[in-house]
C-alpha cells in the first residue's frame, strides 16, 4: 500500500523511522514539511530524506507544499500528523477533506480536525468509501478505537473515565511522592521534556478535554464541543492536598469523565485510592470503559511519545490495508 | 436493637426470622446472660441493618412473636465520602462551609483536617462527610460544588463507579 506523509515533527519522524525499519509492506510515496515537499511513485528512501531534513532543516523542493502532496501524488492513504490547532483544526481539515475527496484513505494523529469537524469529515469518508482512523488521537498507543470498535462490538458503552494526559499524571506522581509543590514538580516535567513551554493545554485539563470530546463524539455520536466540558486543571493543587489524600490511603488524579445518562462531561482532579486501575505512576495514561455486558474495562499504556504515537498509526494503516485495500 | 425474649428452646431462632423477612441484614448477634436478671428472660443485642421503611414492620413482627424490644438505636448516616478543599479557607468562613452541609439535616460534616502553611497562603482541608443515603450525598455535594464556586475554592471529589 502506497502512503503520504504529512508532517515531520516528532510523529512524523516515528512513523517514517518504523516505516523504513519495518518491513510491513508499506511504501511512501510523498511526504511535506511545513517548508517542502517531495513525492516519487515508486518510493521514497526515507533514511535519505530524514538526514536531509536533519541538515537542511526541510524535507525536500521548496518550491512544492503539503497540498501538492495530497492532491497530486499517488497513495492510497494519507497520513497527517501535523501540529494539533484546537481552536480552528487547519491546515489539518482541510487536508483531510482534499484527500478523502480524492477518495484516499486518511489516518490521524490530530486531535484538532477530529474534535472540531469529526461529524463532516466522518460523512465525507462514508460517501467516497474510504476510512477515516484516527487511533492515536486519545492515548497515544493505548488502542483505544480499536477496542471500542472490535473488542467491545456489540456492547453498550455506559461511562467511561481516565487519566488521558500523561504531563498531569507525570506532575501528580512527583508531587505526591516527593511533597513537590505544583510549580516545583512542573519545572521538572520540563526538563524531562513531558512539558511544553506553555504548558497551559496540559495542566488547565483542556489536552484531556479535547480527548474526551473525540471519545464522546465516536462512542455515543452525541456532537458535544469543548465548550460543553467541565473543566478543571491541576495548576492550583498544593502539596498539603497530596498529602491530606496520601493518609487516607489515597491520592489525586486528574480525571476526564463522561456519563450521558447523566449528562457528565467533566475533567477535574479526583480522589482515587492508590490500588485503583487509573493510578498509576509517571506519563502512563489509562481508561476504563464500563459497558452492559463487559463491564468494566481498563486500558493502561503509554500516552505520548513518538515511536508509541506510530505505533497506534500504523495500526491504523495496517487495518486499512487488510479491509479496503487488499480487498479492493 | 436490644431485645428481650423468653429463655427457651427455639425463640432466638424466632426472633431473628423476621429480621430476614423484611429484608434486613445482621451484623451482629451478642447474647449474654444476665445474673441479675432472673431466669426466664434472655437479653439479646442484635446489630442489623434494615432497608429504610421497614422498622416498623419488622417491629410489630416481633411483637407477634412475643419478643419485647427494651431498645432500638439507630444510626441513620450510613454513606461516607471524603473531599479535599483548597483555596482561602478561614477567609471565606470555614464554619459556615460546614454549615451549609450540617444545617440540611440528612448529611453532616463528620472530621475535619487541615493544613495552613502560611498567612495568605491558600490552605487545604480534607473533609468527611457523611449522609443518609446516596441520594442524600450527591445532594450535599452539589451544595458544596455551588459553595466552591462562590467562595473560588477548588473542591476535589472523589470518583466514583459512574454508571
Amino acid at each position: 500500500m502506497k502512503v503520504a506523509l504529512i508532517g515531520l515533527g516528532s510523529v512524523g519522524r516515528g512513523v517514517a523511522e518504523m516505516l523504513a525499519k519495518k518491513d510491513l509492506g508499506l511504501t511512501i510515496t510523498g511526504i511535506a514539511d511545513s517548508k517542502s515537499a517531495f513525492m516519487d511513485p515508486a518510493g521514497i528512501d526515507i533514511s535519505r530524506i530524514l538526514a536531509n531534513k536533519k541538515k537542511n532543516g526541510s524535507c525536500g523542493d521548496q518550491h512544492l507544499t503539503a497540498e501538492d502532496v495530497i492532491k497530486k501524488a499517488d497513495y492510497d492513504a494519507l497520513i497527517e500528523v501535523t501540529p494539533t490547532n484546537a481552536l480552528s483544526g487547519e491546515p489539518a481539515i482541510g487536508y483531510i477533506r482534499a484527500a478523502l475527496s480524492r477518495k484516499k484513505h486518511v489516518v490521524t494523529s490530530n486531535k484538532g480536525p477530529i474534535a472540531l469537524a469529526a461529524k463532516e469529515l466522518r460523512a465525507m469518508a462514508k460517501k467516497k468509501g474510504v476510512a477515516l482512523r484516527y487511533e492515536a488521537t486519545v492515548a497515544g498507543a493505548i488502542p483505544v478505537m480499536h477496542t471500542l470498535e472490535h473488542g467491545l462490538a456489540g456492547n453498550e458503552i455506559l461511562a467511561l473515565y481516565g487519566v488521558l494526559n500523561g504531563t498531569c499524571n507525570f506532575i501528580l506522581t512527583r508531587m505526591a511522592a516527593e511533597g513537590l509543590t505544583y510549580e516545583q514538580a512542573l519545572m521538572e516535567a520540563r526538563e524531562m521534556g513531558y512539558a511544553e513551554a506553555d504548558p497551559t493545554y496540559d495542566v488547565q485539563g483542556i489536552d484531556a478535554a479535547i480527548k474526551l470530546v473525540i471519545l464522546a463524539n465516536t462512542i455515543w455520536d452525541n456532537g458535544v464541543k469543548l465548550s460543553d466540558v467541565d473543566r478543571t486543571g491541576i495548576d492550583l493543587l498544593t502539596p498539603d492536598a497530596l498529602r491530606l489524600a496520601d493518609e487516607e490511603g489515597c491520592t489525586i488524579r486528574l480525571i476526564a469523565e463522561a456519563n450521558p445518562k447523566k449528562h457528565l462531561l467533566r475533567v477535574s482532579p479526583r480522589i482515587l485510592e492508590k490500588n485503583h486501575p487509573l493510578v498509576n505512576d509517571g506519563t502512563l495514561n489509562a481508561l476504563t470503559f464500563e459497558t452492559d455486558m463487559a463491564k468494566e474495562i481498563t486500558l493502561i499504556g503509554r500516552g505520548a511519545g513518538s515511536i508509541e504515537t506510530a505505533s497506534a498509526i500504523i495500526g491504523d494503516l495496517l487495518y486499512i490495508r487488510d479491509h479496503y485495500v487488499q480487498r479492493a | 436493637m436490644k431485645l428481650e425474649m423468653k429463655d427457651s428452646p427455639g425463640q432466638l431462632v424466632a426472633a431473628l426470622k423476621p429480621i430476614s423477612d423484611v429484608g434486613g441484614n445482621i451484623i451482629a448477634v451478642i447474647h449474654q446472660r444476665d445474673p441479675d436478671i432472673d431466669g426466664d428472660t434472655l437479653n439479646v443485642q442484635i446489630v442489623l441493618e434494615l432497608p429504610k421503611g421497614r422498622l416498623d414492620n419488622l417491629v410489630s413482627l416481633l411483637k407477634e412473636q412475643g419478643v419485647k424490644i427494651q431498645r432500638i438505636g439507630e444510626e441513620r448516616l450510613l454513606y461516607q465520602r471524603t473531599v479535599i478543599m483548597i483555596g482561602h479557607l478561614m477567609h471565606t468562613d470555614l464554619s459556615d462551609t460546614v454549615d451549609q452541609i450540617d444545617s440540611t439535616g440528612f448529611a453532616e460534616v463528620c472530621e475535619l483536617a487541615m493544613s495552613m502553611p502560611a498567612v495568605n497562603e491558600r490552605s487545604s482541608s480534607r473533609i468527611t462527610i457523611k449522609a443518609v443515603s446516596r441520594e442524600d450525598m450527591e445532594a450535599a455535594l452539589a451544595i458544596l460544588r455551588r459553595v466552591s464556586q462562590q467562595k473560588s475554592l477548588l473542591l476535589i471529589e472523589p470518583l466514583e463507579d459512574s454508571a
